[in-house]
């Protein structure tokens, strides 16, 4: 896995609560058997138009919002479905970090799995983006993981949490299958325990 | 904790052992194979559930890593997501559908994975058929790749989803990396009238909580209601806990439980399973036993549930009408709830028993157990499907698709003009030719009515069986209490 440390890109907005993973990925490319290329299915019913032009009325068309690597979003992102295929259409789409006041649980572990970094913001520092969003086009973001903030060039310098062991695998870019097996004296043990 | 007075003290040497524990704790506790401060726990898994759709690029970083399945023995494996309802002897027509089931197949037999596949008795819906088969047990910590692994908890048993990194690390170690969640009680008190099931309990749940309300929590399901609960309704109740956003809802084993398995394929029998019994009635929560949140619910007056929306908290009671956005408190919610409107193309104020369906499915892993069935064949008995409509019947795995077929409910299903199908998920997600066209409005006994999610286009709406089948009768949505 790629490691996560600084990232700095342009920020999208997707300005909607609840966005579930049905709609990140819908349901007829979920019949794939690759990891990669759900980037051109990514929010597909809302992105195109029956003939299969991009929605001028979706807010991610904006041209503007082109080449983004920030997605800024409501809150309960990802909810719904277990599907993986959702971060991995994100992610290949070019979305790196998503910022949200929430996100649902399976969604923002799947994440970590795959080098991408969810963020929780309060809701009013999230609003406050939004804002310097809609007044600059073109409006970027530096997420600097080790000392875990947010900055824009414009002195804006916010902190972020998360957990610590989340952030010291994607900070190494840690294959936690590996970690894992290095306990695999206990998993046996534990095994030998159980079956006694 | 709350310890009477003077016992505290002398109980302070003994912690924690003496410490009163939830469900959830006890089982957590017991599945811990490694914890260091500051760092998630490494859990052990008892039970992993694998399908074809969440699976294939697990098995392949397994095969690109040079690693095996740990435990094949404690793996199994179905088709159920994207397989037709129709003759399932026949290949499947969608060939990329066809090449995600051959490739399962083939996973299973080069990883020596049990599979039960189309032509197995044993075949059905992950979540159908690990209870049915006595592979779900009370006390075991149980995975799948599939966010409805939480219907497994209804038997005292901590289940839930993983994405398909995590299926991996499940199927290369049979452990998970896991942050301790918090622990919620939802006690449902009262008593529900004929007619209102657990489906409509649930969806009231998660519409008192929002589809956020229950995030990072695992809740525990607690009360007279849950008590009287046979152990279908605690399935259904606990399959759509992830729609309120919880990680996993369980229910204390009891004697239902017990009374279920005993005699079930993979439970013990004669005295193993009297040492099982045992072993599970200490499982559940300890009087005092501290959780994290705890909600009273009461379900006397309880009327049918009916979802309006494009998530499953947006519910309202079946004598009620459609709601208007405008009066909601927050303005992320007035949004969604225009967008839901427009969306399902409803009117705020509209009465829901004035909304026709021209759709009804019955089925999924929510609602397609043989008790599901009987209360659908109740309503649908010597009554004819309405004309403009077009129902279905899914039973949720062969077993249970035996089963009604042997009391006659297919019969009663077919007279009255319901379409009768093999198992498998169909229509709750639509990855098989199940789906809706646009603009159709379905009942359906599923968990989720996001918007296309049984069809582009298509809008659903939740309900119980029962309230399905009497949809399908009169071809809008009816309260069912009148017809009992």
């Amino acid at each position: 896995m790629e490691p996560y440390r600084q990232e700095t890109g342009k920020v999208a907005t997707l300005d909607r609560a609840n966005v579930d993973t049905d709609q990140i990925i819908p349901k007829q490319f979920l019949k794939r058997i690759e990891r990669s290329g759900f980037g051109r299915f990514l929010f597909y019913d809302w992105r195109f138009l029956a003939d299969g032009s991009l929605d001028p009325r979706f807010e991610l068309n904006q041209s503007r919002f082109r080449g983004a690597a920030v997605l800024l979003t409501g809150s309960n992102f990802g909810c719904g479905s277990s599907r993986e295929h959702a971060p991995w259409a994100l992610l290949d789409y070019g979305f790196r970090t998503i910022i949200a006041p929430s996100f649902a649980d399976i969604f923002y572990n799947n994440c970590f799995k795959n080098g991408m970094l969810p963020i929780r913001l309060p809701q009013q520092q999230v609003r406050d983006l939004f804002r310097r969003v809609r007044e600059d086009p073109g409006y970027a973001l530096t997420v600097n993981l080790e000392n875990c903030t947010l900055r824009d060039d414009k002195g804006l310098n916010l902190e972020f949490p998360v957990e610590s062991f989340r952030r010291h695998c994607l900070l190494e870019g840690l294959d936690e299958i590996g970690l894992t097996l290095r306990h695999e004296e206990k998993i046996s043990r534990y095994e030998a325990a159980r079956s006694a | 904790m709350d310890h009477p007075t003077g016992k505290s003290q002398a109980r302070k040497e003994e912690q924690p052992a003496d410490m009163p524990k939830t469900l959830f704790a006890k089982i957590w506790d017991d599945h811990v194979v490694h914890q260091e401060p500051g760092r998630p726990d490494l859990l052990y898994v008892d039970r992993h559930l694998v399908h074809e759709v969440t699976s294939p690029q697990a098995f392949e970083g397994l095969r690109q890593a040079g690693r095996r399945v740990r435990r094949a023995d404690l793996t199994t494996a179905t088709l159920d997501h994207n397989i037709p309802t129709v003759d399932q002897r026949l290949p499947i027509a969608d060939l990329i559908a066809r090449k995600q089931v051959e490739t399962l197949r083939r996973n299973c037999r080069e990883f020596g994975v049990t599979l039960y596949d189309l032509d197995s008795r044993n075949q059905g819906i992950v979540h159908v058929i690990g209870p049915e088969l006595g592979l779900t047990r009370p006390g075991l910590t149980m995975v799948c790749g599939d966010s409805h692994t939480s219907t497994h908890g209804a038997f005292g048993a901590l289940a839930f989803g993983i994405g398909t990194s995590e299926v991996e690390h499940v199927l290369a170690t049979q452990c998970l990396i896991q942050s301790r969640p918090r622990t919620m009680r939802v006690h449902f008190s009262g008593r529900l009238s004929a007619g209102v099931t657990a489906k409509d309990v649930i969806l009231y749940l998660i519409r008192t909580l929002g589809t956020d309300g229950a995030v990072g929590h695992v809740i525990e399901y607690a009360g007279p209601v849950v008590e009287g609960f046979s152990m279908e309704e605690r399935m259904t109740l606990c399959n759509m806990s992830i729609e309120a956003g919880a990680r996993a809802g369980m229910v204390a084993p009891d004697e239902t439980t017990f009374e279920y398995l005993e005699g079930r394929p993979f439970v013990p029998r004669g005295k193993d399973y009297q040492e099982a019994v045992d072993r599970w009635r200490l499982l559940p929560s300890d009087p005092g036993a501290g959780f994290h949140r705890e909600i009273e619910l009461e379900v006397d007056a309880l009327a049918p549930q009916v979802s309006w929306g494009t998530n499953p908290g947006m519910v309202v009671d079946v004598t009620g009408a459609i709601p208007d956005p405008e009066t909601f408190d927050q303005e992320a919610d007035r949004e969604s709830g225009r967008r839901a409107l427009d969306y399902m193309d409803l009117d705020p104020g509209m009465p829901v028993q004035e909304v026709g369906v021209d759709r009804v499915f019955i089925g999924s892993c929510t609602n397609s157990r043989i008790e599901d069935l009987r209360s659908a064949a109740r309503i649908a008995q010597g009554r004819r499907v309405d004309d403009r409509v077009y129902a279905m019947v899914v039973p949720g795995s062969q077993r249970v698709k035996g089963q009604a077929e042997a009391e006659g409910l297919d019969r009663i299903f077919i007279e009255a003009g319901f379409d009768w199908r093999e198992s498998g998920c169909s229509m709750c997600l639509g990855m098989n030719p199940d789906v809706l066209q646009p603009g159709q409005r379905c009942a359906s006994t599923s968990n989720r009515n996001f918007e296309g999610r049984q069809g582009k286009g298509g809008r659903t709406h939740l309900v119980s069986p029962a309230m399905a089948a009497a949809a399908a009768i009169q071809g809008r949505f009816v309260d069912i209490r009148d017809w009992f």
